[in-house]
């Protein structure tokens, strides 16, 4: 894991502060949204990060995607410094963030034509993902017509589209209902293994967090910082089904020990109280 | 489906019901209440009275003439308040310096400034046109720039993270995200622009239908001053009517609302 060509992300020391509510003294309140951040993922690896409501990953992820820059330390993505948005680098949020006024196909092609493109090129790229994303027949509709699972399969075949090295996913499937969400699961798992992926994404939803992913990071609340990293120890992460279905009791152990360090457990209790 | 087609029948129905009840209301109501036809003539005077201005006042040519200022005013002032409101709503800057003015010259009321262009332009077509400008363009220029102001910043990022530039963000995002409300306005202005010109009528000129309201007042002709507002609510019609159906063409891919019968 630490074979260091073979890092695709790579947080060194990283903070973040932002600028909060003015104070009567007239200085500024400063929030240290996150702060010591140094987390490595390796090519291929799907590592998940999860923690407290407002612990700041999704200022991280936005750090990894270029959006934001860190106010200390710095993040790598292939090596390279990550100073600027840049196309290794795939993004995929919650929110669909589908363009009404554009085709599903229109949509999946957002960033190739951005990049400048050619239409044929554009063309067989969007068909060939809408396929894998089993989409095909739906590539003449709008957003308007599909359902959220759609949806947010012709939001993960933008993000392919562009054929990023690097996928940062910020709770791409919170949206969903249950059942969307295994089978959208399902499909994330299998493309990132298919197409050899590196993915690093946000969720609060800790059994997704163990059946999809190698490792997971635990955040602590803000200003947050990494507390621990669990190596998941389970056969079938390119098939989540068949790791939910074969390994229930030790994904349980799992999701007991990530409960416990997020004190989840207790604040239930206080709640009930 | 035919609940549904009965129920607009229905409707249709006490529509038209409606109309004829204030026709009915119309020509006799007036007599019974001892109402005199210069202050409200009947029905049936006013349809003769605009069979009438057909032939011996150029109604039609008059209607015409206000339908155009009213076209070319409009169509002006929307695309300079788009164009504003575009610039407006990308460089804060540029509104800040400028929103002071913009805002002052938005409570001044644009009909007063007829007169002016009147005294500048003459008795032409000019000052008709110049008042449907300014009164078409705000609620334009508002709308496009709250529309950009309000733009999800999601979808801005998304754009970043494919590396667009402020150009393709703009094009591709901002532009688009903008119409909905844009439409809004155009609806709003083209009401607004049948105001615009019929008040730079009615201060110069002898043209069009505001030139026929003052010419009718003048004349105790109070069947024309009828006949010629019945002109301009049609004229505004036709306006908005346009508006309408370019709106259902550039906006198609919105879902169509299903309104639930009564």
């Amino acid at each position: 894991m630490t074979g260091s060509p073979d890092i695709r992300i790579e947080y060194r020391g990283v903070a973040k502060q932002f600028a909060g509510n003015s104070l009567k003294d007239g200085g500024e309140e400063i929030i240290q949204a996150v702060k010591d951040v140094d987390l490595k993922v390796a090519d291929g690896e799907v590592v998940s990060l999860i923690g407290p409501s407002g612990c700041g990953k999704s200022t991280l992820l936005n750090m990894g995607s270029g959006l934001y820059l860190p106010s200390d330390g710095e993040v790598y993505v292939d090596q390279e410094k990550v100073d600027a948005p840049n196309p290794h680098v795939g993004f995929m949020l919650q929110k669909d963030l589908l363009l009404a006024w554009r085709t599903i196909q229109k949509n999946v092609e957002f960033g190739l034509e951005i990049q400048g493109i050619p239409t044929h090129e554009r063309h067989e790229r969007s068909m060939d993902l809408l396929e894998k994303c089993r989409l095909t027949g739906f590539e003449n509709h709008y957003p308007h017509q599909l359902s959220g699972g759609m949806r947010q399969r012709a939001a993960l075949a933008r993000t392919l589209a562009v054929d990023p090295k690097v996928l940062l996913l910020d709770e791409p499937f919170s949206a969903l209902d249950a059942q969307t969400k295994m089978i959208l699961q399902q499909d994330l798992a299998e493309t990132l293994s298919a197409e050899k992926k590196t993915a690093l994404f946000i969720t609060h939803d800790l059994v997704e967090s163990v059946a999809l992913s190698d490792r997971v990071f635990v955040m602590s609340a803000r200003p947050g910082t990494i507390i621990e990293e669990i190596d998941v120890s389970l056969p079938d992460r390119a098939n989540p089904m068949a790791r939910r279905q074969d390994s229930q009791k030790q994904i349980g152990e799992y999701v007991a020990q990530l409960m416990g360090l997020l004190h989840v457990g207790e604040t239930a209790t206080e709640i009930q109280i | 489906m035919t609940n549904k087609n009965t129920a607009t029948r229905n409707s249709v129905w006490a529509s038209l019901g409606l109309l004829a009840l204030f026709l009915v209301g119309w020509e006799w109501g007036p007599g019974l209440l001892n109402i005199p036809p210069y202050i409200i003539p009947t029905a049936s005077s006013v349809y003769f009275e605009f069979i009438r201005a057909v032939g011996h006042e150029q109604l039609f040519y008059h209607s015409w003439i206000t339908f155009a200022e009213t076209a070319i005013g409009f169509i002006l002032g929307a695309l300079l308040g788009m164009v504003i409101g575009y610039i407006l709503g990308i460089s804060a800057r540029a509104e800040f310096i400028l929103s002071p003015y913009i805002l002052a010259l938005q409570i001044a009321p644009k009909v007063a400034f007829a007169p002016l262009f009147v005294l500048w332009f003459g008795y032409t077509l000019y000052p008709k046109i110049l008042v449907a400008v300014l009164i078409v363009f705000f609620p334009i220029m508002v709308n496009v720039l709250g529309a950009i102001r309000t733009v999800d910043p999601d979808l801005i990022n998304l754009a970043r993270t494919f590396s667009a530039s402020r150009w393709q963000i703009f094009r591709m995002i901002e532009f688009h995200d903008a119409l909905p409300p844009l439409f809004s306005g155009l609806r709003i202005a083209s009401t607004l622009a049948v105001i615009g010109v019929v008040v730079g009528e009615m201060v110069g000129g002898n043209l069009g239908l505001g030139f026929l309201l003052v010419f009718g007042e003048g004349a105790g002709n109070t069947a024309l001053v009828f006949v010629t507002i019945i002109m301009l609510t049609v004229v505004g019609i036709i306006a908005y009517g346009g508006v309408v159906l370019l709106e259902k063409k550039v906006l198609h891919y919105l879902p169509k609302k299903d309104y639930a019968p009564v």
